[in-house]
């Protein structure tokens, strides 16, 4: 592990990647020079932070404080998925459920199957895929909800019109919106290993594990991508469609 | 007691103000044609009776309830409107046509269908033929059978035969008329003078008010 290690200098040096990003967006005036510093500054004091709180985290080896880890991640990607919502009556709440049941049915069943074990070093990595995908879907969803409901509003309408729950009369959009919120993974999963090396299996070949190993690894993130993006898009889908109407179940007015 | 019953009902869209203390009752079985200039609140005021939206300030009432106390979607499929522009859903004719009886967890019935298409003078084989090779007409005749389909108590009808081809426009006068007949009370919008003619009431609106 230690050939591993980067050292100072040579973190420092690789910043020169960075400078690349902003000579690019100077020469071609995208005017991206100020955030992508931003941006970089906000990963390297997350990433500090975090780094030392995991550390601290897995000297501790407490269930109490894991979960309360867990809990803390599903929270920031909850907040995170409802922020790319464009819908203004979007409920926070409706995202964490939807983050809540999602990652825990997830990380239930690999604890069940045995597939990951109730430690610190893996529950919250695994925590954190699982979230970190499924706020992308939840964001997917909810746009794509936004989109149906305003290129088929007068479709919703005539439904609503000719007596229809607000639930049928939104089937349409909402069932479109949860397969666009749960493609990119499908797709991903079709070329996986042929055209990138994810994560999980990059990271174990890196430190030095067999490769033969790490697909094994990289075939469970596979399950678990899939059963945690279908899950996290459903369940924001099925509660957020009626954030477009009101308790009268009348279409509410475009703002 | 009236079938319908608006009391000083006032709409406000945004800082616009579309309505502002109309009031006006339509009994059952009556035939009455809101008429007025663009701009008076005419298709906003069907669109309040049929409980698309609801008033900022006044009171609607149906059979002598008030439409606040009242499931909206059972109400809509006995006050049904019928729009101007009317969108086709799905592929075919027969996906809009089974909407009614999905709304109402009910299996679809061809021959019902069938049926209705007669009396707009599409042929029974129209159930299969795909929206997008229908004509204007063609669409409005569909939209309009898929609001017959199960007999509303009241029709709201907003300028359906605007823009519609001469045919058409006689075919759907002569369904409305049926269904006039049949019992079902009409409130319709229209600049059309054969239905003005057809009218028993008229209401004139303006500047969101009703003048008489």
């Amino acid at each position: 592990m230690k050939s591993m290690a980067v050292s100072d200098l040579s973190l420092i040096l690789s910043f020169a990647l960075v400078l690349v990003s902003v000579a690019i967006s100077w020469k071609e005036k995208l005017g991206l020079t100020k955030d992508i510093f931003y941006s970089v500054a906000r990963a390297i004091v997350q990433l500090v932070i975090v780094g030392y709180v995991l550390k601290f985290i897995m000297q501790v080896n407490n269930a109490i404080l894991t979960l309360l880890m867990t809990l803390f991640i599903i929270f920031n990607a909850a907040w995170n998925a409802n922020k790319r919502d464009p819908n203004p009556n979007r409920q926070l709440w409706q995202s964490i459920v939807a983050l809540l049941i999602g990652t825990y049915i997830t990380l239930g069943v690999l604890l069940l199957t045995q597939t990951v074990k109730l430690k610190p070093m893996q529950i919250i990595p695994i925590t954190g895929m699982i979230a970190g995908n499924e706020m992308v879907a939840m964001g997917l969803c909810y746009k794509a909800l936004a989109t149906g409901f305003h290129d088929q509003r007068q479709q919703v309408l005539e439904k609503i019109a000719l007596g229809a729950d607000v639930k049928t009369a939104s089937m349409t959009i909402l069932r479109r919106s949860i397969k666009t919120a749960m493609q990119p993974t499908i797709d991903s999963a079709k070329t996986v290993g042929l055209v990138s090396l994810p994560g999980m299996m990059s990271g174990l070949i890196f430190a030095g594990v067999d490769p033969v190993y790490a697909i094994k690894y990289q075939i469970m993130v596979t399950f678990m991508l899939l059963s945690a993006t279908g899950l996290g898009a459903v369940i924001a889908g099925y509660l957020s469609y009626r954030n477009y109407f009101n308790k009268r179940s009348q279409l509410r007015e475009e703002e | 007691m009236a079938l319908i019953e608006l009391k000083q009902v006032a709409y406000q869209a945004g800082d616009q103000e579309i309505l502002q203390d109309v009031s006006f009752a339509v009994e059952e079985g009556d035939y009455l044609t809101l008429t007025g200039p663009s701009g008076s609140g005419k298709s906003t005021t069907l669109k309040l009776i049929a409980g698309l939206i609801s008033p900022n300030k006044g009171e609607i009432f149906y059979q002598g309830q008030n439409l606040d106390n009242l499931d909206l979607v059972q109400y809509r499929r006995q006050v049904s409107y019928c729009f101007q522009q009317p969108t086709l859903f799905d592929e075919t004719v027969k996906d809009n046509l089974a909407l009614p009886f999905a709304i109402r967890k009910q299996e679809f019935d061809e021959k019902r269908a069938q049926e209705a298409l007669k009396q707009v003078d599409l042929p029974a084989d129209y159930l299969d033929k795909k929206i997008t090779t229908l004509s204007g007409g063609e669409k409005q005749r569909v939209a309009l059978i898929r609001n017959l389909l199960f007999r509303p108590e009241v029709l709201l009808l907003d300028e359906v035969t605007t823009g519609l081809d001469e045919e058409s426009k006689q075919i759907v006068h002569q369904l409305i008329a049926r269904v006039h007949q049949e019992g079902t009370t009409i409130v319709q919008v229209t600049h059309d003078q054969e239905e003005l003619a057809a009218s028993k009431q008229l209401l004139h609106m303006e500047k969101g008010g009703v003048l008489k």
